[in-house]
C-alpha cells in the first residue's frame, strides 16, 4: 500500500531550483533511504512531507504530494495536525529543557491530552518503543540533559512517536553519535516499522544499505535512480549511482 | 631551525605578548578600581548616618534631620509602577520582534526607532512625561505620570533584551516543537520562554536598577521637594531617592547639616541597585540550573 505519493515535485530556495521534478511513492511500514552528497537536495525533499519548509522564507513548490490520499499542500490542510501524523527526528538531538517525562509528554499536551494516566501510559510506552525505557524508568523526573547524546536521540525519537504518527521522517539521526549508539538507532528503525512509516536521510551508504527496503539517490536536485535497496547497492542501472555507492566522488 | 627566521624574533614576540597583557591588566584593574573607589567614597561618608530611624522616619527640622522613608517609599511606588508598565509591554514587543513578525523592513525599522528611543535623553523623556501624562492626559504631578515616564524608558531595554533573548535559541527548538504539532503560539509559552526567562530576568532587573536613579523623567512629572506625608494613591505627587538627594544637596535651609544625609540617601540608592543586580544574578543562576542548554 501506498503511503507517501509525491509527484512531479519542483522547489526553489528564491531563485535556486533545489529541487528538479520529483517523482517517488514510498511504501506503507517499511524504510526508505534518501542518499547522496550534500547539498543534493535530500533533506529538503525530507523536510517537504510535514511542511517544514514552510518556515523557511523565500520558498516555492510546484507539484503534489499526498499522504493516505490527501493532498498534504492543500488550503484545507493544517500544518499542526498534519505534524502530528508525519513525525520528525532531526539531525542532532533536540530534547527540550525539560525533564525526561516532559519531554515525551510534550506532543500529547499541546496537542490537547489532558488525561494523566493516558499520558503516562502513552509515554511508557513511546520509551519502550525507543529502546530507551529501561535506562531511565528511574529518573523520568531527571532533566533531558543527563541523558548521553545516544540516549537524547532516542528520546527524540520517543517524544516523535509518542503521538503515534503515520509516518517518521529521520533527518541524519544518527550522524550526531558514536558508533554504538548508531547501531542501536538502526536496530530501532527496523523495530519502530511496525507501527510507522520510515523516511531517512542519511550520509552513510552503510546505514542505508542496513535499514531500508527501498533507496532513493539523489544528486544536484535530481532523483537520479530509486528503487530497492539491494538493487541499487548491487546493481544500480545509472552510472552517477554506481560511481556514488563505490566513493568515486560525492 | 630554518635560516630565514631572524633568531631575535621568537624572543621580541614573546616580550610583545608580555607588554600588551600588562596593558590590558592595567585597563581592566584600573576600572575596578574607579567603581571601588566611589562605592567606597559613598559607604565611608553615608554609611555613619545610616540607622533605624535614617530608614523609617519622615525628614524633620526643614531636612536637616530625621530620616528618608518617604523617598525610599517613592523611589519601591516608582519602581513597581514602571515595572507594571514597561514588563508585559516590553517582553510582548520583544516576543513580537523575534517570532512574529515579518523579518525585513518592519523589523528593522520598528528596531532602530528602539535604539534611537534609547538613546534620548533622559530629560526629554521627562518633557515628553509633563507634556503628555502630566497636562494632555490630565494626571497631573503624580505617581502614575512619573511611573509612565520612567516605564518609557525602560521600555527599550526590555525590548532588546526579551528580542535578543529569544533570537539567540536556536532554530532546532522550534522546529522540534512544530513538528510535534504544536502551534508557534505554544512553541514560544512551552519551549522559548522558559530558555529565554534567565536572560529576560535580567534585563527586566537591570532596567528597574536603571529607572530607580533616575532623576530627570520623574522632575517635572511626579517628584515633590518635600511631602509631609506618604502618598496615598497613584494620583498623589512622591518624593523619590534621586531626587531627594539632589535637593538636600543643592538646596534647603542649611547645606552643612544636609550633606551626612545626602550621602545617606546616596548610600540607600545605591544599595538598591546593588540588591537588584544580585537579585538579577540570582535569578539568572537559578534559571540556567533549571533550563541549562547542554
Amino acid at each position: 500500500m501506498t503511503k507517501i505519493d509525491a509527484r512531479n515535485i519542483d522547489f526553489y530556495y528564491g531563485n535556486f531550483h533545489a529541487l528538479k521534478n520529483i517523482s517517488l511513492s514510498v511504501p506503507a511500514n517499511e524504510v526508505v533511504a534518501f542518499i547522496g552528497p550534500s547539498g543534493c537536495g535530500k533533506s529538503t525533499f525530507l523536510r517537504l512531507f510535514n511542511r517544514m519548509n514552510d518556515l523557511i522564507p523565500d520558498t516555492r513548490m510546484t507539484g503534489t504530494i499526498m499522504i493516505d490520499g490527501q493532498d498534504i499542500y492543500d488550503r484545507a490542510v493544517d500544518t499542526d495536525t498534519l505534524r502530528r501524523n508525519v513525525g520528525m527526528v532531526f539531525q542532532r538531538p533536540n530534547p527540550f529543557p525539560k525533564s525526561i517525562f516532559d519531554n515525551v509528554a510534550y506532543g500529547l499536551k499541546v496537542n490537547g491530552v489532558k488525561d494523566k494516566s493516558f499520558i503516562a501510559e502513552r509515554v511508557e510506552h513511546a520509551l519502550k518503543s525507543a529502546a530507551l525505557w529501561e535506562e531511565v524508568k528511574n529518573k523520568l523526573k531527571e532533566s533531558a540533559y543527563s541523558l548521553s547524546g545516544g540516549q537524547q536521540q532516542r528520546l527524540c525519537i520517543a517524544r516523535a512517536m509518542a503521538v503515534r504518527p503515520s509516518v517518521l521522517l529521520m533527518d541524519e539521526p544518527a550522524s550526531a553519535l558514536d558508533p554504538i549508539a548508531t547501531a542501536k538507532i538502526e536496530e530501532l528503525i527496523c523495530e519502530l516499522t511496525k507501527e510507522t512509516t520510515i523516511v531517512i536521510v542519511t550520509h552513510s551508504m552503510q546505514q542505508a544499505a542496513r535499514v531500508s527496503h527501498k533507496t532513493a539517490f539523489f544528486y544536484m536536485g535530481e532523483m537520479v535512480e530509486f528503487g530497492d535497496t539491494k538493487k541499487i547497492f548491487t546493481n544500480p542501472e545509472k552510472e552517477a549511482t554506481q560511481n556514488y555507492i563505490t566513493g568515486r566522488f560525492g | 631551525m630554518e635560516e630565514y627566521i631572524s633568531p631575535s624574533y621568537g624572543k621580541r614576540k614573546k616580550l610583545m605578548q608580555a607588554a600588551a597583557f600588562i596593558c590590558f591588566r592595567i585597563f581592566s584593574y584600573t576600572i575596578a578600581l574607579t567603581l571601588f573607589f566611589i562605592l567606597g567614597f559613598i559607604i565611608v561618608k553615608g554609611i555613619g548616618v545610616i540607622n533605624w530611624d535614617f530608614l523609617t522616619k519622615m525628614p524633620e527640622n526643614g531636612m536637616t534631620e530625621g530620616g528618608i522613608m518617604p523617598a525610599i517609599i517613592g523611589t519601591l511606588y516608582l519602581m513597581a509602577g514602571s515595572a507594571v508598565f514597561s514588563f508585559p509591554i516590553g517582553v510582548i514587543s520583544g516576543i513580537y520582534m523575534s517570532e512574529y513578525a515579518p523579518n525585513g523592513r518592519i523589523v528593522k525599522f520598528i528596531r532602530t526607532m528602539t535604539n534611537n528611543l534609547a538613546g534620548i535623553p533622559s530629560i526629554v523623556f521627562g518633557l515628553f512625561g509633563m507634556a503628555f501624562f502630566v497636562n494632555r492626559l490630565g494626571f497631573g504631578d503624580s505617581i502614575l505620570a512619573g511611573s509612565l515616564t520612567l516605564g518609557l524608558l525602560a521600555l527599550p531595554v526590555v525590548i532588546r533584551t526579551t528580542e535578543e533573548a529569544f533570537r539567540d535559541i536556536p532554530k532546532s527548538f522550534r522546529e522540534g516543537s512544530l513538528a510535534l504539532g504544536a502551534t508557534k503560539f505554544q512553541t514560544v509559552m512551552k519551549v522559548l520562554l522558559p530558555i529565554a526567562m534567565p536572560r529576560v530576568m535580567t534585563g527586566l532587573i537591570l532596567s528597574l536598577g536603571r529607572v530607580s536613579g533616575e532623576t530627570a523623567p520623574i522632575l517635572f512629572t511626579c517628584a515633590a521637594y518635600f511631602l509631609p506625608k506618604l502618598p496615598s494613591g497613584i494620583f498623589d505627587q512622591c518624593m523619590a531617592l534621586p531626587y531627594h538627594l539632589y535637593v538636600v544637596a543643592t538646596s534647603g535651609t542649611d547645606i552643612e547639616a544636609q550633606m551626612p544625609i545626602a550621602y545617606g540617601t546616596a548610600f540607600v540608592l545605591i544599595m538598591i541597585v546593588l540588591i537588584m543586580n544580585i537579585a538579577a544574578n540570582t535569578i539568572r543562576k537559578h534559571y540556567e540550573k533549571k533550563t541549562s542548554l547542554k
